[in-house]
Protein backbone atom coordinates (compact mmCIF):
# COMPACT_ATOMS: atom_id res chain seq x y z
CA UNK A 1 0.00 0.00 0.00
CA UNK A 2 2.80 2.00 0.04
CA UNK A 3 5.62 2.95 -1.82
CA UNK A 4 9.27 2.38 -1.04
CA UNK A 5 10.36 5.60 -2.18
CA UNK A 6 10.50 7.90 0.69
CA UNK A 7 9.14 11.79 -0.53
CA UNK A 8 7.18 14.96 0.81
CA UNK A 9 4.06 14.08 1.25
CA UNK A 10 1.58 15.96 -0.81
CA UNK A 11 -2.32 14.95 -0.44
CA UNK A 12 -4.11 12.44 -2.97
CA UNK A 13 -7.89 13.41 -3.30
CA UNK A 14 -10.19 10.08 -2.83
CA UNK A 15 -13.56 9.19 -4.38
CA UNK A 16 -15.92 7.05 -3.39
CA UNK A 17 -18.53 5.62 -5.62
CA UNK A 18 -21.19 3.44 -4.89
CA UNK A 19 -20.23 1.69 -2.59
CA UNK A 20 -21.58 -1.32 -1.20
CA UNK A 21 -21.08 -3.91 1.82
CA UNK A 22 -23.26 -6.59 3.43
CA UNK A 23 -22.28 -8.69 6.71
CA UNK A 24 -24.09 -11.59 7.16
CA UNK A 25 -26.89 -10.51 4.89
CA UNK A 26 -27.12 -7.63 6.39
CA UNK A 27 -26.57 -4.27 4.57
CA UNK A 28 -23.71 -1.80 6.62
CA UNK A 29 -22.84 0.41 3.46
CA UNK A 30 -25.59 1.04 1.36
CA UNK A 31 -24.25 3.36 -1.54
CA UNK A 32 -22.11 5.35 -0.29
CA UNK A 33 -21.08 8.57 -2.44
CA UNK A 34 -18.01 11.40 -1.57
CA UNK A 35 -15.12 12.93 -2.42
CA UNK A 36 -12.27 14.18 -0.14
CA UNK A 37 -10.41 16.62 -1.66
CA UNK A 38 -6.24 16.52 -1.53
CA UNK A 39 -4.74 18.27 1.52
CA UNK A 40 -8.29 18.54 3.30
CA UNK A 41 -9.46 17.63 6.30
CA UNK A 42 -12.84 15.76 5.64
CA UNK A 43 -14.67 14.46 8.93
CA UNK A 44 -16.95 11.36 8.32
CA UNK A 45 -19.43 11.64 11.22
CA UNK A 46 -22.32 9.49 12.58
CA UNK A 47 -23.70 7.38 15.12
CA UNK A 48 -22.18 3.80 16.85
CA UNK A 49 -22.90 1.35 14.39
CA UNK A 50 -23.84 3.22 11.35
CA UNK A 51 -20.76 2.20 8.63
CA UNK A 52 -17.91 4.53 9.52
CA UNK A 53 -14.79 2.30 10.46
CA UNK A 54 -16.02 -0.01 7.49
CA UNK A 55 -16.05 2.81 5.31
CA UNK A 56 -13.13 3.51 6.33
CA UNK A 57 -11.30 -0.31 6.25
CA UNK A 58 -12.33 -0.23 2.15
CA UNK A 59 -10.31 2.79 1.61
CA UNK A 60 -7.68 1.68 2.69
CA UNK A 61 -8.16 -1.90 1.16
CA UNK A 62 -8.88 -4.18 4.53
CA UNK A 63 -12.07 -4.47 3.17
CA UNK A 64 -13.83 -5.59 -0.11
CA UNK A 65 -16.86 -4.04 -1.30
CA UNK A 66 -19.91 -5.72 -2.53
CA UNK A 67 -20.14 -3.22 -5.20
CA UNK A 68 -18.91 0.26 -6.23
CA UNK A 69 -15.38 1.59 -6.55
CA UNK A 70 -12.54 3.85 -4.54
CA UNK A 71 -10.17 5.45 -6.55
CA UNK A 72 -7.29 7.55 -5.39
CA UNK A 73 -6.48 10.33 -7.31
CA UNK A 74 -9.24 9.07 -9.84
CA UNK A 75 -7.41 5.50 -9.64
CA UNK A 76 -9.14 2.53 -8.72
CA UNK A 77 -7.81 1.38 -5.66
CA UNK A 78 -8.31 -2.60 -6.67
CA UNK A 79 -6.29 -1.69 -10.18
CA UNK A 80 -3.15 -3.18 -10.31
CA UNK A 81 -0.06 -1.18 -8.23
CA UNK A 82 -2.29 1.47 -7.27
CA UNK A 83 -1.97 0.68 -3.76
CA UNK A 84 1.85 0.54 -3.97
CA UNK A 85 1.72 4.05 -6.15
CA UNK A 86 0.00 6.05 -3.28
CA UNK A 87 1.45 6.02 0.80
CA UNK A 88 -1.49 5.84 2.79
CA UNK A 89 -1.88 5.09 7.13
CA UNK A 90 -4.64 3.99 9.28
CA UNK A 91 -4.25 5.17 12.48
CA UNK A 92 -6.76 2.87 14.43
CA UNK A 93 -9.53 3.78 17.24
CA UNK A 94 -7.04 1.30 19.64
CA UNK A 95 -3.36 2.73 18.30
CA UNK A 96 -2.89 -1.15 17.27
CA UNK A 97 0.47 -1.13 18.02
CA UNK A 98 2.62 -4.35 18.63
CA UNK A 99 2.85 -5.37 22.00
CA UNK A 100 5.60 -7.43 21.61
CA UNK A 101 7.89 -4.73 20.30
CA UNK A 102 8.86 -1.48 22.14
CA UNK A 103 7.46 1.99 21.13
CA UNK A 104 10.55 3.13 19.06
CA UNK A 105 10.38 -0.80 17.19
CA UNK A 106 6.59 0.21 16.40
CA UNK A 107 7.39 3.46 14.86
CA UNK A 108 10.28 2.37 12.79
CA UNK A 109 8.83 -0.84 11.67
CA UNK A 110 7.93 0.07 8.05
CA UNK A 111 11.35 1.28 7.40
CA UNK A 112 12.81 -1.82 8.94
CA UNK A 113 11.09 -3.65 7.30
CA UNK A 114 10.81 -2.81 4.41
CA UNK A 115 14.99 -2.40 4.40
CA UNK A 116 14.59 1.42 3.79
CA UNK A 117 17.50 2.50 6.20
CA UNK A 118 19.93 1.85 8.26
CA UNK A 119 19.31 1.48 11.82
CA UNK A 120 21.13 4.43 13.16
CA UNK A 121 18.52 6.27 10.62
CA UNK A 122 15.46 4.77 11.74
CA UNK A 123 16.31 5.58 15.46
CA UNK A 124 16.78 9.16 14.11
CA UNK A 125 13.98 9.04 12.45
CA UNK A 126 12.11 7.28 14.73
CA UNK A 127 12.87 9.94 17.52
CA UNK A 128 11.99 12.91 15.09
CA UNK A 129 8.57 11.41 14.15
CA UNK A 130 7.85 11.01 18.34
CA UNK A 131 9.61 14.03 19.40
CA UNK A 132 6.42 15.93 16.73
CA UNK A 133 3.90 14.09 18.37
CA UNK A 134 5.42 14.92 22.02
CA UNK A 135 6.69 11.76 23.18
CA UNK A 136 10.72 12.22 22.48
CA UNK A 137 12.42 9.55 24.70
CA UNK A 138 9.68 7.14 25.00
CA UNK A 139 11.68 4.85 22.47
CA UNK A 140 12.28 1.74 25.14
CA UNK A 141 8.80 1.87 26.74
CA UNK A 142 6.38 -1.39 26.09
CA UNK A 143 3.48 -0.20 24.31
CA UNK A 144 1.54 -1.63 27.61
CA UNK A 145 3.58 0.87 29.22
CA UNK A 146 1.50 4.04 27.69
CA UNK A 147 -1.99 5.55 28.33
CA UNK A 148 -4.79 5.97 25.88
CA UNK A 149 -3.95 9.17 24.48
CA UNK A 150 0.20 8.47 24.48
CA UNK A 151 -0.76 4.94 22.19
CA UNK A 152 -2.78 6.92 19.88
CA UNK A 153 0.41 9.40 19.52
CA UNK A 154 2.29 7.09 19.15
CA UNK A 155 0.07 5.06 16.24
CA UNK A 156 0.20 9.05 14.66
CA UNK A 157 4.31 8.88 14.65
CA UNK A 158 4.26 5.25 13.13
CA UNK A 159 1.99 6.41 10.48
CA UNK A 160 4.40 9.61 10.01
CA UNK A 161 7.11 7.68 9.05
CA UNK A 162 5.34 6.35 5.75
CA UNK A 163 5.19 10.19 4.87
CA UNK A 164 1.70 9.59 3.74
CA UNK A 165 -0.32 11.31 1.28
CA UNK A 166 -3.17 10.30 3.18
CA UNK A 167 -3.90 9.62 6.45
CA UNK A 168 -7.14 7.63 7.89
CA UNK A 169 -7.94 8.49 11.75
CA UNK A 170 -10.63 5.79 13.36
CA UNK A 171 -12.11 7.39 16.51
CA UNK A 172 -9.02 9.21 17.49
CA UNK A 173 -10.73 10.82 20.15
CA UNK A 174 -12.69 7.64 21.69
CA UNK A 175 -11.73 6.48 25.31
CA UNK A 176 -9.73 9.91 25.98
CA UNK A 177 -10.57 12.50 28.39
CA UNK A 178 -11.62 16.14 27.10
CA UNK A 179 -7.75 17.49 27.22
CA UNK A 180 -6.45 14.53 25.36
CA UNK A 181 -8.63 14.92 22.82
CA UNK A 182 -7.80 18.43 22.07
CA UNK A 183 -4.25 17.71 21.92
CA UNK A 184 -5.09 14.55 19.24
CA UNK A 185 -7.30 17.32 17.62
CA UNK A 186 -4.01 19.41 17.24
CA UNK A 187 -1.61 17.07 15.75
CA UNK A 188 -4.14 16.06 12.97
CA UNK A 189 -4.55 19.95 12.29
CA UNK A 190 -0.53 20.60 12.63
CA UNK A 191 0.02 17.61 10.39
CA UNK A 192 -2.00 18.82 7.81
CA UNK A 193 -1.09 21.86 7.65
CA UNK A 194 2.48 20.96 7.55
CA UNK A 195 2.67 18.25 5.10
CA UNK A 196 -0.41 18.78 3.33
CA UNK A 197 -1.71 15.15 4.33
CA UNK A 198 -5.12 14.50 3.24
CA UNK A 199 -6.58 13.29 6.70
CA UNK A 200 -10.17 11.61 6.83
CA UNK A 201 -10.80 11.26 10.05
CA UNK A 202 -14.20 9.31 11.16
CA UNK A 203 -15.63 10.23 14.59
CA UNK A 204 -18.65 10.54 16.44
CA UNK A 205 -16.72 13.42 18.57
CA UNK A 206 -18.70 16.78 17.66
CA UNK A 207 -16.61 18.78 18.67
CA UNK A 208 -13.68 17.47 17.11
CA UNK A 209 -15.46 17.61 14.12
CA UNK A 210 -16.58 20.86 13.86
CA UNK A 211 -13.01 21.90 15.45
CA UNK A 212 -10.82 20.41 12.75
CA UNK A 213 -12.61 19.73 9.99
CA UNK A 214 -12.37 21.97 6.78
CA UNK A 215 -15.67 19.42 5.60
CA UNK A 216 -17.71 16.77 7.03
CA UNK A 217 -20.41 14.02 5.62
CA UNK A 218 -22.66 12.42 7.85
CA UNK A 219 -23.48 9.24 7.60
CA UNK A 220 -26.27 7.35 8.93
CA UNK A 221 -27.67 3.91 8.73
CA UNK A 222 -25.13 3.06 5.71
CA UNK A 223 -26.31 6.27 3.78
CA UNK A 224 -24.29 9.49 3.66
CA UNK A 225 -27.68 12.12 4.87
CA UNK A 226 -25.22 15.48 4.31
CA UNK A 227 -22.04 16.97 3.24
CA UNK A 228 -20.47 20.20 3.53
CA UNK A 229 -18.66 22.39 5.52
CA UNK A 230 -19.31 22.77 9.51
CA UNK A 231 -21.14 25.79 9.32
CA UNK A 232 -23.33 24.20 6.50
CA UNK A 233 -23.87 20.71 8.63
CA UNK A 234 -24.69 22.71 12.19
CA UNK A 235 -27.58 24.54 9.80
CA UNK A 236 -28.97 21.62 8.13
CA UNK A 237 -32.61 20.53 9.41
CA UNK A 238 -32.51 16.95 8.67
CA UNK A 239 -33.99 15.41 11.85
CA UNK A 240 -31.34 12.61 12.18
CA UNK A 241 -28.61 15.45 12.09
CA UNK A 242 -30.17 17.27 14.81
CA UNK A 243 -31.22 15.07 16.59
CA UNK A 244 -27.17 14.10 16.88
CA UNK A 245 -26.08 17.57 17.16
CA UNK A 246 -28.25 18.53 20.11
CA UNK A 247 -28.05 15.03 21.99
CA UNK A 248 -27.26 16.13 25.73
CA UNK A 249 -28.24 14.91 29.35
CA UNK A 250 -31.05 16.73 29.67
CA UNK A 251 -33.40 13.61 30.99
CA UNK A 252 -36.28 15.92 31.63
CA UNK B 1 -13.52 -28.75 7.12
CA UNK B 2 -12.10 -28.94 3.76
CA UNK B 3 -11.95 -25.49 3.52
CA UNK B 4 -9.85 -25.36 6.53
CA UNK B 5 -7.56 -27.95 4.92
CA UNK B 6 -7.28 -26.09 1.64
CA UNK B 7 -6.13 -22.45 3.45
CA UNK B 8 -3.56 -24.11 5.76
CA UNK B 9 -2.11 -26.17 2.69
CA UNK B 10 -1.93 -22.69 0.89
CA UNK B 11 -0.50 -20.80 3.90
CA UNK B 12 2.00 -23.66 3.95
CA UNK B 13 2.51 -23.10 0.78
CA UNK B 14 3.05 -18.75 1.23
CA UNK B 15 5.56 -19.73 4.04
CA UNK B 16 7.46 -22.00 1.73
CA UNK B 17 7.37 -19.67 -1.37
CA UNK B 18 8.36 -16.47 1.40
CA UNK B 19 11.87 -18.94 2.51
CA UNK B 20 14.38 -16.59 0.33
CA UNK B 21 13.52 -13.87 2.71
CA UNK B 22 13.97 -15.75 6.20
CA UNK B 23 17.34 -14.19 6.36
CA UNK B 24 16.09 -11.04 6.57
CA UNK B 25 13.81 -12.17 9.97
CA UNK B 26 16.50 -14.10 11.58
CA UNK B 27 16.31 -12.18 14.79
CA UNK B 28 12.33 -13.61 14.90
CA UNK B 29 13.76 -17.25 13.95
CA UNK B 30 16.36 -17.29 16.65
CA UNK B 31 13.72 -15.65 18.94
CA UNK B 32 10.95 -18.42 18.56
CA UNK B 33 13.82 -20.68 18.59
CA UNK B 34 15.02 -19.74 22.33
CA UNK B 35 11.06 -19.56 23.19
CA UNK B 36 10.78 -23.38 22.00
CA UNK B 37 13.95 -25.08 23.68
CA UNK B 38 13.37 -22.84 26.37
CA UNK B 39 10.13 -23.77 26.96
CA UNK B 40 10.43 -27.55 26.52
CA UNK B 41 13.65 -28.82 26.88
CA UNK B 42 13.37 -29.61 30.83
CA UNK B 43 9.63 -31.00 30.11
CA UNK B 44 11.26 -33.45 26.82
CA UNK B 45 13.83 -34.60 29.08
CA UNK B 46 11.94 -35.72 32.20
CA UNK B 47 9.28 -37.01 29.59
CA UNK B 48 11.61 -38.75 27.67
CA UNK B 49 13.84 -40.33 30.38
CA UNK B 50 10.15 -42.14 32.22
CA UNK B 51 9.19 -42.91 28.55
CA UNK B 52 12.36 -45.02 27.86
CA UNK B 53 12.37 -46.41 31.84
CA UNK B 54 8.77 -47.40 31.77
CA UNK B 55 9.32 -48.97 28.42
CA UNK B 56 12.35 -51.15 29.68
CA UNK B 57 10.07 -51.99 32.70
CA UNK B 58 7.39 -53.13 30.89
CA UNK B 59 8.79 -55.40 28.13
CA UNK B 60 12.08 -56.35 29.88
CA UNK B 61 10.59 -59.12 32.61
CA UNK B 62 8.76 -60.30 29.91
CA UNK B 63 12.06 -60.83 27.76
CA UNK B 64 14.08 -61.83 30.32
CA UNK B 65 12.21 -64.49 31.20
CA UNK B 66 11.94 -66.36 27.50
CA UNK B 67 15.76 -66.06 27.32
CA UNK B 68 15.49 -62.87 24.73
CA UNK B 69 17.53 -60.46 26.96
CA UNK B 70 19.36 -59.11 24.10
CA UNK B 71 16.52 -57.58 22.67
CA UNK B 72 15.43 -55.36 25.26
CA UNK B 73 17.97 -52.41 24.46
CA UNK B 74 16.61 -53.34 20.61
CA UNK B 75 12.79 -53.15 21.53
CA UNK B 76 13.71 -49.83 23.54
CA UNK B 77 15.82 -48.56 21.11
CA UNK B 78 13.89 -48.97 18.11
CA UNK B 79 10.59 -47.86 20.06
CA UNK B 80 11.85 -44.75 21.00
CA UNK B 81 13.51 -44.03 17.88
CA UNK B 82 10.96 -44.88 15.22
CA UNK B 83 7.56 -43.81 16.71
CA UNK B 84 7.65 -42.89 20.57
CA UNK B 85 9.97 -39.95 21.03
CA UNK B 86 8.57 -38.14 17.19
CA UNK B 87 5.14 -38.68 18.22
CA UNK B 88 5.28 -38.07 21.89
CA UNK B 89 7.09 -34.91 21.70
CA UNK B 90 5.20 -33.34 18.91
CA UNK B 91 2.46 -33.63 21.10
CA UNK B 92 4.18 -32.04 23.48
CA UNK B 93 5.01 -29.39 21.51
CA UNK B 94 1.39 -29.28 20.12
CA UNK B 95 0.02 -28.27 23.52
CA UNK B 96 3.07 -25.95 24.92
CA UNK B 97 4.05 -24.25 21.65
CA UNK B 98 1.30 -24.80 19.17
CA UNK B 99 -1.04 -23.16 21.53
CA UNK B 100 0.41 -20.44 22.18
CA UNK B 101 1.81 -19.46 18.47
CA UNK B 102 -2.11 -19.79 17.53
CA UNK B 103 -2.92 -17.57 20.81
CA UNK B 104 -0.40 -14.52 20.25
CA UNK B 105 -0.89 -14.52 16.45
CA UNK B 106 -4.92 -14.58 17.79
CA UNK B 107 -4.83 -12.02 19.99
CA UNK B 108 -2.90 -9.67 17.08
CA UNK B 109 -5.81 -10.45 14.96
CA UNK B 110 -8.32 -9.76 17.27
CA UNK B 111 -6.49 -6.61 18.58
CA UNK B 112 -5.99 -5.33 14.63
CA UNK B 113 -2.02 -5.81 15.28
CA UNK B 114 -2.67 -7.95 11.79
CA UNK B 115 -4.65 -5.51 10.01
CA UNK B 116 -2.08 -2.66 11.21
CA UNK B 117 0.74 -4.56 9.80
CA UNK B 118 -1.39 -4.78 6.48
CA UNK B 119 -1.70 -1.19 6.48
CA UNK B 120 2.21 -1.06 6.08
CA UNK B 121 2.39 -3.26 3.46
CA UNK B 122 3.95 -5.89 5.45
CA UNK B 123 2.89 -9.64 5.37
CA UNK B 124 1.90 -11.38 8.16
CA UNK B 125 2.79 -15.18 6.70
CA UNK B 126 6.15 -13.23 6.13
CA UNK B 127 6.54 -11.35 9.36
CA UNK B 128 4.81 -13.98 11.85
CA UNK B 129 4.01 -17.15 10.22
CA UNK B 130 7.14 -18.16 8.04
CA UNK B 131 9.45 -17.21 11.14
CA UNK B 132 7.57 -19.90 13.39
CA UNK B 133 7.60 -22.15 10.89
CA UNK B 134 11.30 -22.31 10.32
CA UNK B 135 12.02 -22.13 14.22
CA UNK B 136 9.72 -25.22 14.99
CA UNK B 137 11.18 -27.47 11.55
CA UNK B 138 14.18 -27.10 13.05
CA UNK B 139 13.75 -26.99 17.09
CA UNK B 140 11.25 -30.28 16.91
CA UNK B 141 13.82 -32.64 15.39
CA UNK B 142 16.66 -31.64 17.66
CA UNK B 143 14.30 -32.11 20.63
CA UNK B 144 13.22 -35.75 19.59
CA UNK B 145 17.41 -36.52 18.72
CA UNK B 146 17.40 -35.45 22.31
CA UNK B 147 14.70 -37.16 23.33
CA UNK B 148 15.40 -40.86 21.83
CA UNK B 149 18.85 -40.52 23.97
CA UNK B 150 17.79 -39.43 27.28
CA UNK B 151 14.91 -42.16 26.31
CA UNK B 152 17.58 -44.53 25.75
CA UNK B 153 19.24 -43.53 29.47
CA UNK B 154 15.94 -43.58 30.96
CA UNK B 155 15.35 -47.19 29.29
CA UNK B 156 19.15 -48.51 30.75
CA UNK B 157 18.79 -46.89 34.15
CA UNK B 158 15.48 -48.67 34.29
CA UNK B 159 17.46 -51.97 33.19
CA UNK B 160 19.99 -52.11 35.21
CA UNK B 161 18.23 -51.17 38.49
CA UNK B 162 15.36 -53.51 38.33
CA UNK B 163 15.97 -56.89 39.52
CA UNK B 164 14.08 -58.83 37.35
CA UNK B 165 15.74 -57.56 33.88
CA UNK B 166 19.13 -56.80 35.41
CA UNK B 167 20.61 -55.81 32.47
CA UNK B 168 24.44 -53.98 33.31
CA UNK B 169 24.55 -50.30 32.02
CA UNK B 170 27.56 -50.99 29.94
CA UNK B 171 25.59 -53.91 27.92
CA UNK B 172 22.60 -52.60 27.45
CA UNK B 173 24.51 -49.77 25.21
CA UNK B 174 26.28 -51.78 23.19
CA UNK B 175 23.51 -54.61 22.39
CA UNK B 176 21.57 -50.95 21.46
CA UNK B 177 24.35 -50.25 19.43
CA UNK B 178 24.12 -53.38 17.56
CA UNK B 179 20.60 -53.64 16.79
CA UNK B 180 20.16 -50.12 16.04
CA UNK B 181 20.95 -48.23 13.39
CA UNK B 182 21.58 -44.96 12.45
CA UNK B 183 18.66 -44.79 9.94
CA UNK B 184 16.23 -46.02 12.59
CA UNK B 185 16.79 -42.61 14.39
CA UNK B 186 16.54 -40.75 10.90
CA UNK B 187 13.29 -42.33 10.49
CA UNK B 188 12.04 -40.60 13.71
CA UNK B 189 13.69 -37.33 12.93
CA UNK B 190 12.21 -36.59 9.48
CA UNK B 191 8.34 -37.54 10.93
CA UNK B 192 9.59 -35.13 13.68
CA UNK B 193 10.32 -32.25 11.08
CA UNK B 194 6.83 -33.24 8.90
CA UNK B 195 5.05 -33.07 12.69
CA UNK B 196 6.68 -29.74 13.39
CA UNK B 197 5.40 -28.10 9.78
CA UNK B 198 1.95 -29.34 10.77
CA UNK B 199 2.27 -27.77 13.87
CA UNK B 200 3.41 -25.10 13.01
CA UNK B 201 1.03 -24.36 10.42
CA UNK B 202 -2.16 -25.24 11.90
CA UNK B 203 -1.30 -23.52 14.84
CA UNK B 204 -0.70 -19.88 12.76
CA UNK B 205 -3.45 -20.48 10.77
CA UNK B 206 -5.82 -21.21 12.94
CA UNK B 207 -4.36 -17.53 14.97
CA UNK B 208 -5.14 -16.03 11.41
CA UNK B 209 -8.79 -16.89 11.16
CA UNK B 210 -9.48 -16.12 14.94
CA UNK B 211 -12.70 -14.25 14.77
CA UNK B 212 -14.38 -12.44 18.17
CA UNK B 213 -12.51 -11.76 21.55
CA UNK B 214 -11.00 -13.62 24.21
CA UNK B 215 -13.61 -16.25 23.63
CA UNK B 216 -12.16 -16.84 19.66
CA UNK B 217 -8.81 -16.74 20.61
CA UNK B 218 -9.55 -19.71 23.45
CA UNK B 219 -11.35 -21.84 20.60
CA UNK B 220 -8.89 -21.02 17.83
CA UNK B 221 -6.33 -22.31 20.36
CA UNK B 222 -8.12 -25.37 21.27
CA UNK B 223 -8.29 -26.08 17.77
CA UNK B 224 -5.07 -25.83 16.90
CA UNK B 225 -3.61 -28.23 19.03
CA UNK B 226 -7.18 -30.58 18.63
CA UNK B 227 -6.45 -30.79 15.02
CA UNK B 228 -2.80 -30.60 15.39
CA UNK B 229 -2.60 -33.79 17.53
CA UNK B 230 -5.39 -35.59 14.94
CA UNK B 231 -3.35 -34.49 11.86
CA UNK B 232 -0.17 -36.50 13.38
CA UNK B 233 -1.47 -39.37 14.15
CA UNK B 234 -2.92 -39.62 10.55
CA UNK B 235 0.43 -38.43 8.99
CA UNK B 236 2.24 -40.38 11.49
CA UNK B 237 0.64 -43.43 9.76
CA UNK B 238 1.01 -42.57 6.60
CA UNK B 239 4.93 -41.29 6.82
CA UNK B 240 5.35 -45.11 9.08
CA UNK B 241 3.97 -46.55 5.45
CA UNK B 242 5.58 -44.62 2.89
CA UNK B 243 8.84 -45.34 5.11
CA UNK B 244 8.33 -48.61 5.55
CA UNK B 245 7.99 -49.75 2.19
Amino acid sequence: MNNATQQNSKGVSVQVRGLRRSFGGQEVLKGIDLEVRPGEIFVLMGPSGSGKSVLLKHVIGLETPDAGEILINGESILADGVMDKHRMALVFQSGALLNSLTVGENVGLYLSEHNLNTPEEIARIVSEKLEVVGLKGTEDKSPGDLSGGMKKRVAIARALVIEPQLILYDEPTSELDPVSAVVIGREIRDLNRRIGVTSLVVSHDRDLAFGIAHRIAVINEGNIIAIGAPDEIKRSHHPVIQNFLNADFNLE
Amino acid sequence: MFQNIGEMFLLFLRSVKALPLAWRQRKKVFEQLFEIGNASLLMVCVLSFFLGGVLALQTGPMLVERGLTNYVSGLVGNSLARELAPIMMSILIAGRIGSSMAAEIGSMRVYQEIDALRTMNIDPVHYLVMPRVIAIGIALPMLVTFSILVGWLGGAVVAAATAQIDIPFRSFFSTLHELVEVGDVAHGVFKSFCFALIIGTVSCHQGLVTRGGPRGIGRSVTKAVVNSIVLIVIFDYVLTRVLLD
